[in-house]
């Protein structure tokens, strides 16, 4: 395998702030039904060469607001709040050539379907070198040779004459293999990975998740995984994001989110997920009921029509107003009830169910 | 790619046979007797009997059929017109001149209103989707795709002697629409063409208009699109590279058709414009119940039905490398 040199220089001086940082992002789309709130008033910070994984159900928001970082939204029916700054760079209000000379080589993304999300009408070897020619000015053979190197970095066996199939020609873990190998050609600060292994097999899906995990400790990238697997953010995410109706209501390290869930939703993602080890007459967990219409979200807390707890609270302020996330650092969650409470709910019927 | 234009020309011959059989037979189910307009006003059986014999109308109808058959290949002797050397169609009973060289001295014609047309219609008809999908929504997309219905609600018949009126007869911008050989003076055949050619675009562009805008927007919402965008294409290059390229597909299946239809004759066009193609050809020879024209008329029009059909499916694998030839 050849080695390939991070030849990135590292800016002499660093701003204070975190690596990416997403400040009150809201996403509405405009449709014929009305505005729909795709996302309302999203933050997380990503540091340099760490995993952040974002879950939640279809519909939460988490690629919607991950397509925003890159400006893939179309603008006519799209608004757009907020900041997201890349190191100095704010990209809600970058312009159009910002956003295009950033794409592909400083922040890059990986789609779920391989076999959609590639073109089928061009060799795969053409579309990973045409994104390192339109980023580096590389001439054609050195794009080529670089789109090879990137095949055998990303274990795609005989690079040199795969390189001019189609591909329809790859099997399924074969084409994310080489979407991967294409969002990292020009070494990109920011991976985007949303859902990467939805579309493939257990097998596959474990070589993959080791596959980033590799790229990410041998070039320093940053990752945004985005995924509904609970398990597939376990084994390789630094800090969890949970989003639910567009926002967030959890957010912590791995360890804190997993181990120690505050919020009845977590609650019921945890539930919900089966386990070989558990015994097969204790039935899943689920969360019940269906997630909410983003186009008129209910008020208050956007769980609370699903939530089992709110007459713990005391009050109906469930019913009447958003909470934010508390504390401001560290485990941080969107619920009225007290630590205590949820430490207790959680230590008496939840855990033993998980 | 050898082996599947081999069976495909196969194939094709096939059809063209079955093609010239239907029409063959179903000639005779029309209750109409050629041999009675060669015999004349007063005509004894005798006479009857014998222009049949002459024409060959006295053996059974499938040994006609292949004596026809075979005269494409080898040539024939016909006992009313004379030789007739191959490929031979037959003498056309109303003008008796040989069928073959009827359509030949038509086919110029045809050929060339078929393949200006195409031209006005791809640039016009293309152009203005492209441009419609790229302004999607705004007004430039509104005008374009509201003029392309206008334009297909017209009737040649009655906007070509308009424009003849206005251009020809008041302005002078334009001599009268005739036939010249591309041969002998290219600007010529240009000029005396060019009303011929946009009049039938204008019926036909709205339908690319309407089919390259309508898969250029969807060609714009893939997956494989949005990754072009992400990885950082330019908006001309996604449009054109990416999203062009899937929606050529039908815009290719489409322009075979129309394609084979205006080569198989415009008569509309042509009796509007008194250009004296295929169609004219066609036409008459239905009045006439001219038997051995009619066939070859209908041998060309399907004959450039199934070779543009052969060249459209070479054009498919072209375009998208998930089609194979095998």
């Amino acid at each position: 395998m050849t080695t390939v040199t991070w030849d990135r220089e590292q800016p002499a001086s660093r701003g204070p702030g975190p690596f990416l940082s997403v400040r009150d992002l809201s996403v509405r789309f405009a449709t014929e039904d009305g505005v729909v709130h795709a996302v309302d008033r999203l933050s997380f910070d990503l540091e340099k060469g760490t995993t952040l994984g974002i879950v939640g159900e279809s519909g939460s928001g988490k690629s919607v607001s991950n397509m925003a970082i890159l400006g893939l939204h179309d603008p006519a029916y799209t608004t757009l709040d907020g900041e997201i700054w890349l190191e100095d760079t704010e990209l809600l209000g970058a312009g159009p050539g910002t956003l295009e000379r950033l794409r592909g080589d400083r922040v890059a993304m990986i789609f779920q379907d391989p076999l959609t999300s590639l073109s089928p009408y061009h060799t795969v070897g053409r579309q990973i070198a045409e994104t390192y020619r339109k980023h580096r000015k590389a001439g054609k053979a050195e794009a080529r040779a670089r789109a090879i190197e990137m095949l055998d970095r990303v274990g795609i066996p005989q690079a040199r004459t795969r390189v001019d199939d189609y591909p329809h020609q790859f099997s399924g873990g074969m084409r994310q293999r080489v979407m991967i190998a294409m969002a990292l050609v020009c070494d990109p600060d920011l991976l985007i990975a949303d859902e990467p292994t939805t579309a493939l097999d257990v097998t596959v899906q474990a070589q993959i998740l080791d596959l980033l995990a590799d790229l990410q400790q041998q070039f320093g990238t940053s990752i945004i995984l985005i995924t509904h697997d609970l398990g597939v953010v376990a084994r390789t995410a630094h800090q969890v994001l949970v989003m639910y109706a567009g926002r967030s209501i959890e957010q912590g390290t791995v360890q804190e989110v997993l181990r120690e869930p505050r919020h009845p939703y977590t609650w019921g993602l945890l539930g919900s997920m089966p386990k070989l080890r558990s015994n097969v007459d204790l039935p899943l967990l689920p969360v019940r009921g269906t997630p909410p219409s983003l186009l008129a979200p209910p008020p208050g807390c956007p769980f609370h029509p699903r939530c089992d707890h709110p007459a713990l609270v005391g009050s109906d302020v469930c019913f009447t107003e958003r909470p934010e996330l508390s504390p401001a650092e560290g485990h941080r969650d969107a619920c009225y009830l007290t630590l205590a409470q949820k430490r207790e709910i959680f230590d008496g019927q939840i855990k033993e169910r998980l | 790619m050898f082996r599947f234009l081999l069976r495909r020309i196969a194939g094709a011959a096939l059809i063209l046979l079955i093609i010239s059989a239907v029409t063959f037979f179903l000639f005779y189910a029309v209750p109409r007797d050629p041999a009675r307009a060669f015999c004349g006003k007063i005509c004894p059986p005798a006479n009857l009997a014998l222009i049949r014999h002459n024409l060959g109308m006295d053996d059974p109808l499938f040994v006609q059929y292949w004596h026809w058959l075979v005269g494409i290949f080898a040539g024939r002797d016909l006992v009313q017109f004379g030789a007739c050397p191959a490929p031979c169609l037959g003498y056309s009973f109303a003008t008796q001149e040989t069928v073959f060289s009827a359509i030949l001295d038509r086919l110029p014609v045809t050929v060339s209103v078929t393949l200006g047309a195409a031209v006005v219609i791809l640039t016009f008809g293309i152009g203005t989707g492209m441009l419609a999908a790229w302004q999607q929504g705004r007004p430039v997309d509104k005008v374009a795709s509201a003029s392309s219905v206008i334009g297909a609600s017209l009737q040649i018949y009655f906007v070509g002697p308009i424009l003849v009126f206005f251009i020809v007869d008041s302005m002078g911008l334009l001599p009268r629409p005739a036939y010249r050989a591309f041969t002998e003076n290219p600007l010529d055949w240009f000029v005396h063409l060019l009303i011929p050619w946009v009049v039938l675009a204008m019926i036909f562009t709205a339908n690319y208009t309407r089919m390259t805008r309508s898969t250029m927007v969807e060609q714009l919402a893939e997956d494989y699109v949005r990754t072009a965008r992400a990885k950082g294409m330019s908006g001309p290059t996604v449009f054109l590279r990416f999203a062009w390229r899937g929606a050529m597909i039908p815009i290719v299946t489409i322009f075979g058709v129309d394609l084979a239809t205006l080569l198989g004759g415009a008569i509309i066009t042509e009796q509007t414009f008194t250009l004296h193609g295929i169609g004219e050809l066609a036409v008459r020879a239905v009045q006439n119940t001219d038997l051995p024209m009619l066939l070859g008329v209908t041998l060309i029009g399907a004959f450039a039905i199934v070779m543009l059909n052969i060249v459209v499916d070479v054009l498919y694998a072209v375009i998208d490398p998930r089609v194979r030839l095998a």
